[in-house]
C-alpha cells in the first residue's frame, strides 16, 4: 500500500523535501499559506512563474514550490519578473522574497513596479534581519536592536514597507503576520486575483539569527508577540504615532483599480501594428 | 527563430531601401530585423539613440520596448523575457555596462540567450560622458566575477551595426549565452548609408529546444536545449551552481567544476564558428609590418595602410570583427612573416596585449584617448616610422 | 569634400549637414555626417560636419575642412582657422564680420544675407539654411540638385516642404547670379 500523500504535495517539489528551513522559521508557514492559496484559487502551476531573490524566504519558491521558477540575483526579482510578465501576460507571476531583497538592495525596483502598476504579486517575507548571512541589520530592523553589524545597537528607524508601496501607487497592499495564517491565505488569493501590482508584507520570524538577540528564542515566542502587537488597520486609523509604537498594523491597506502596465504596453503595440498594416494596405 | 507576420510585414515595409542612419539607429533596425521581441534599457549617452529608435519602431513589428529604473533592472528584465522564448536585448554605455555586470554573470550562469549593446564612451566613471572610446574591451571579457567565457563583436560602420545584430542574436541562441555588441561612441554617432535587406535574404538561427526539463542545464549536450516558461515543465532557473535539471547543488565540488568547464568550453569549442575577421594583405608576402585594429579605430587604420601602400610600402592589415573569443589562430597566422604589428585602438593598449599573447613578433600599441578617434595621418606617421 | 556647418542651435545647422549627407547617399556616393552631442550641443554653439566621397571614407572626424558655412560670429572665429588653404567660406553677411588675420591663405569667400532674405521673402528666418544649401550646392556641386531636393523634402517637417524647396531655389538663383 502506498503511503498517504498530502493533498498539497502536487504544489511542492516533493523530490527535494524535507525542506531546510530552521526550526521555528516563518518561511514554512508562508509556503503553507501560499500552496493553500494557489490550490484554493484552482490555479495550475503550469500557469505560474515564481520569481525569487537571495535569502531564506526566496527558498519558498526556489526550490520548494513546484512551478516555473526564476531564482535571481539579490535584490532584482521584481525586475526579472517584469520581463517575464510583459512577454507572457497570461501567466500568473509571483515574487516571493525577503525584506533585504525587496526593501533593501532592490527597493528601487519595488517602488517603480508599484508606480507602473504591473500585474505582479509580490509577497515580501519580513523577518527584520539578514538571516541567511548571519544576522546583520536590515532596513526593517527596529531601532535599538543589537545585530552582528550594529553591535552597539541599531540607530536607524525601520522602513514601513507596505505603507511605502501604497504611496508608490500599487493596486493592492496588505500586511499580515505568520500568526494570521488564514487571513494571509485569503489575502494572497485576493492579491493574485487583483489585476495590477499587489503587495503583501508578511511579518515573519527568524528565531535563529534575530530572535535570540531580542529574547524571542522560539517561533512560538514570536507568534505570541505578533498576536499582541497586531492591530487591525480599521482600528489603527486615526491613532497617533505614539499609540502605534511597537504595534503591527495588519489588514488590507489598499485595494483599487488602476490602468495596468502590461495591458497598456500591449495596447500600444497592437495599435502600432494595426497602423502599419493599414499603411501597407493590409499586406502581410 | 521564425519571424512572425508582424515582423515580416515590418521588414517588407523597409526592405530594399537605403537609409542614412546613425550607427545607433542602424543597430536598432538590425535588432528588429533579427527578430528582437523585447528591449529594456535606461538612457545614457551615446547609446540613447538605440533605445529611442527601438521605442519608436519595435511596437510596429509587434515587439515591446520599455525603459527601466536603471541598468541592473534592464538586464534583469531581458533575462526574464528570454525565458519566455523571446529574443531580448538592452543597450547602454560604460557606466551602465558596469552596473549590468552582475546580471550578465547571471545570464552566463543560467545560459540565457540575450544581447547587450555597449556603445563605449570615455571613462572611467563619468569621464568624458559624450565622447567615444574603446575602453571596455576587457571589461566585456572579464567584467562579471568568476570564470566565464563571452562572445563580443565590434562593428566599424553603421551598416555593420545593422548586420552584426543578426549575428549577435543568432550566436546568443546557438551558444545559449549573452552576446555583447561592442560598439563605440564614434561608430554609434556617425551617420552613414545603410541598406535594409529584403525579407527573402533574412535568415535566422533557431534556438535549440530540449525535450526533457531534466537536461536543460547539462546532461549529454555541450549546449543543452531550452524549455521556456509556460510550457508545463516546472523549469528551475538559478544563478547558483546547479545540476542538469537546474536544481541547486552548491557544495559538491565536481558539480561546479563540470558546470563551469562546460559553460566555458561551449564557446571555446565554437571559436572557429564565432570568429570573424577581415584581412587585407599584400600579395607579394614582403610585408614586415602589419596593422591590427577594430571598431572605429579600424577606419583611420585602414586609411593609413592604404596611404602607406600608395607610397610603396608593404603593409598588411587585419580587422577584428569578433573581439571575444579572441581570433588567436587567425592573428598568429597573420603575424607569421611579420616583424612588427601596430595596434591602433581608442584605449591605452587593451587588445594589443591580447594580440601579444599569440604572436612571436613585436607588438606596439598605437593608443588614442581623449575622446577623438585617430586621424589617418596619425596612424600613417606611426607606420612610416615603423617601416623606416 | 569635407563641409562644416556651424552656428547657433535653431538655425538648422545639424539638419543642413544631414541633408547634404543624405543627398550624397541618394546619389550613390559615400557620406558620413557627424555632429556635436550632449550638453555641448545645447543652448549655443552648434555644428554639423559632412564628408562626401566616391570611395570608402577612412577619416571619421576630419580636423580640416574644404568648406565652412558659418552662421554666427563665434562659429566663424572658432572654425575659420581650420579651413584648408584654398577652401571655401560661406557666411551669412548680416551675422558675421570677417577678420583676415584669422583666415588661412587663398580661401574663397562668399557672403549672402541668407537670414534677412529668409525673413523678408518667406517670413521665416529658419529657412536661411535652405538658402545656404541651394547656394552652396550650386557653387560647389557636392551633390546633384535632384538628390538635394529629395533629401530636403524627406527631412523637413511635413507641410513645410514647399517653402523649404523655394528657399533652396532662392539660394540656387543667388549663386547663378553670382551674388555674394
Amino acid at each position: 500500500m502506498s503511503e498517504p500523500r498530502h493533498r498539497l504535495m502536487d504544489f511542492v517539489r516533493e523530490e527535494i523535501m524535507p525542506h531546510r528551513f530552521c526550526s521555528g522559521c516563518g518561511c514554512g508557514t508562508v509556503l503553507n499559506a501560499f500552496t493553500n492559496a494557489v490550490e484554493g484559487l484552482g490555479l495550475d502551476s503550469a500557469e505560474m512563474v515564481c520569481v525569487s531573490g537571495i535569502g531564506c524566504s526566496s527558498w519558498i519558491p526556489s526550490p520548494y514550490f513546484r512551478a516555473d521558477t526564476l531564482h535571481t540575483t539579490h535584490g532584482r526579482p521584481i525586475a526579472f519578473a517584469t520581463g517575464v510578465k510583459i512577454l507572457r501576460p497570461d501567466l500568473t507571476v509571483v515574487v516571493i522574497a525577503g525584506d533585504g531583497d525587496v526593501a533593501g538592495i532592490g527597493g528601487n525596483h519595488l517602488i517603480h513596479a508599484a508606480r507602473r502598476n504591473i500585474d505582479l504579486s509580490v509577497f515580501m517575507v519580513n523577518n527584520m534581519i539578514y538571516g541567511m548571512t548571519g544576522g546583520q541589520v536590515a532596513p526593517t530592523t527596529p531601532a535599538g536592536v543589537v545585530t552582528t553589524t550594529t553591535p552597539h545597537s541599531n540607530v536607524e528607524p525601520p522602513f514601513r514597507v507596505a505603507d511605502l508601496v501604497v504611496a508608490a501607487g500599487a493596486s493592492y497592499v496588505a500586511r499580515w503576520t505568520t500568526y494570521h495564517v488564514f487571513p494571509l491565505l485569503e489575502s494572497m488569493q485576493n492579491a493574485i486575483k487583483r489585476k495590477g501590482f499587489s503587495f503583501i508584507e508578511i511579518m515573519s520570524q527568524c528565531p535563529e539569527n534575530y530572535g535570540r538577540r531580542i529574547g524571542l528564542r522560539t517561533g512560538i515566542d514570536f507568534l505570541k508577540q505578533f498576536k499582541e502587537q497586531a492591530l487591525r488597520v480599521e482600528k489603527a486609523n486615526g491613532m497617533s504615532e505614539e499609540e502605534l509604537k511597537d504595534r503591527i498594523v495588519i489588514g488590507k491597506l489598499c485595494d483599487k483599480e488602476r490602468p495596468e502596465y502590461v495591458s497598456e504596453l500591449h495596447r500600444i503595440t497592437r495599435e502600432q501594428v494595426d497602423k502599419l498594416k493599414k499603411e501597407m494596405g493590409g499586406a502581410a | 527563430m521564425a519571424l512572425d507576420d508582424n515582423k515580416k510585414r515590418y521588414i517588407n515595409h523597409h526592405g530594399g531601401k537605403t537609409y542614412f542612419l546613425l550607427g545607433d539607429e542602424a543597430c536598432a533596425y538590425g535588432a528588429i530585423y533579427a527578430g528582437c521581441d523585447f528591449f529594456a534599457g535606461y538612457p545614457i549617452t551615446p547609446a540613447s539613440e538605440v533605445a529611442e529608435l527601438i521605442a519608436e519602431e519595435l511596437p510596429k513589428a509587434g515587439g515591446i520596448c520599455i525603459q527601466m529604473e536603471d541598468e541592473l533592472a534592464s538586464m534583469a528584465a531581458i533575462v526574464g523575457a528570454a525565458w519566455t522564448g523571446a529574443r531580448s536585448m538592452t543597450a547602454t554605455s560604460g557606466p551602465g555596462f558596469s552596473l549590468m555586470q552582475e546580471n550578465i554573470g547571471y545570464a552566463i550562469m543560467t545560459e540565457t540567450p540575450c544581447v547587450i549593446v555597449n556603445v563605449q564612451r570615455s571613462g572611467p566613471s563619468t569621464g568624458q560622458a559624450t565622447k567615444p572610446a574603446q575602453g571596455d574591451m576587457l571589461q566585456a571579457r572579464w567584467g562579471t566575477h568568476g570564470d566565464h567565457n563571452i562572445i563580443a563583436l565590434a562593428p566599424n560602420s553603421a551598416q555593420e551595426c545593422f548586420d552584426l545584430m543578426q549575428d549577435c542574436f543568432d550566436l546568443a541562441d546557438t551558444y545559449r549565452t549573452p552576446v555583447i555588441l561592442l560598439m563605440d561612441g564614434e561608430i554609434g554617432h556617425i551617420r552613414e548609408s545603410v541598406v535594409m535587406p529584403e525579407l527573402s535574404s533574412v535568415r535566422h538561427t533557431s534556438r535549440k529546444r530540449a525535450e526533457r526539463a531534466e537536461e536543460i542545464f547539462g546532461g549529454q549536450e555541450l549546449i543543452p536545449g531550452m524549455i521556456h516558461y509556460g510550457e508545463g515543465s516546472n523549469v528551475h532557473v538559478t544563478g547558483s551552481t546547479h545540476l542538469a535539471n537546474g536544481m541547486r547543488d552548491v557544495t559538491t565540488p565536481h558539480v561546479h567544476d563540470e558546470l563551469i568547464r562546460r559553460i566555458y568550453k561551449k564557446i571555446d569549442s565554437g571559436r572557429e564558428d564565432i570568429v570573424r575577421i577581415e584581412t587585407d594583405t599584400v600579395a607579394n608576402g614582403k610585408s614586415r609590418v602589419g596593422v591590427i585594429s577594430y571598431g572605429a579605430s579600424a577606419r583611420p587604420a585602414r586609411g593609413a595602410v592604404k596611404a602607406a601602400r600608395a607610397e610603396g610600402k608593404n603593409i598588411d592589415f587585419l580587422r577584428l570583427i569578433s573581439i571575444w573569443p579572441f581570433a588567436r589562430k587567425q592573428v598568429a597566422e597573420f603575424s607569421r612573416d611579420l616583424d612588427l604589428i601596430l595596434v591602433p585602438e581608442m584605449n591605452l593598449g587593451q587588445m594589443s596585449r591580447e594580440i601579444e599573447r599569440f604572436v612571436d613578433c613585436k607588438v606596439i600599441a598605437v593608443p588614442k584617448i581623449g575622446g577623438v578617434p585617430h586621424t589617418v595621418d596619425e596612424i600613417h606617421q606611426v607606420i612610416m616610422e615603423a617601416v623606416s | 569634400m569635407i563641409v562644416r556647418f556651424a552656428g547657433f542651435g535653431g538655425q538648422g545647422i545639424v539638419v543642413s549637414s544631414y541633408i547634404i549627407g543624405k543627398s550624397a547617399v541618394l546619389d550613390g556616393k559615400k557620406a558620413i555626417q557627424n555632429q556635436a552631442y550632449g550638453s555641448e550641443s545645447r543652448g549655443g554653439e552648434c555644428r554639423g560636419d559632412v564628408v562626401i566621397a566616391n570611395e570608402e571614407i577612412y577619416e571619421l572626424e576630419p580636423t580640416n575642412y574644404d568648406v565652412l558655412v558659418a552662421m554666427t560670429q563665434p562659429a566663424y572665429e572658432a572654425f575659420v582657422p581650420l579651413l584648408k588653404p584654398g577652401g571655401t567660406l560661406i557666411l551669412d553677411s548680416d551675422l558675421v564680420v570677417t577678420d583676415k588675420k584669422l583666415e588661412p591663405k587663398k580661401i574663397k569667400k562668399h557672403a549672402i544675407p541668407a537670414t534677412d532674405i529668409a525673413f523678408k521673402k518667406f517670413g521665416r528666418k529658419i529657412v536661411a539654411n535652405m538658402i545656404i544649401l541651394g547656394y552652396m550646392n550650386t557653387l560647389l556641386s557636392p551633390v546633384s540638385e535632384s538628390a538635394l531636393e529629395k533629401a530636403i523634402s524627406e527631412s523637413v517637417p511635413k507641410g513645410t516642404e514647399k517653402m523649404n524647396l523655394e528657399a533652396m531655389r532662392e539660394g540656387i538663383r543667388l549663386a547663378r547670379e553670382g551674388k555674394g
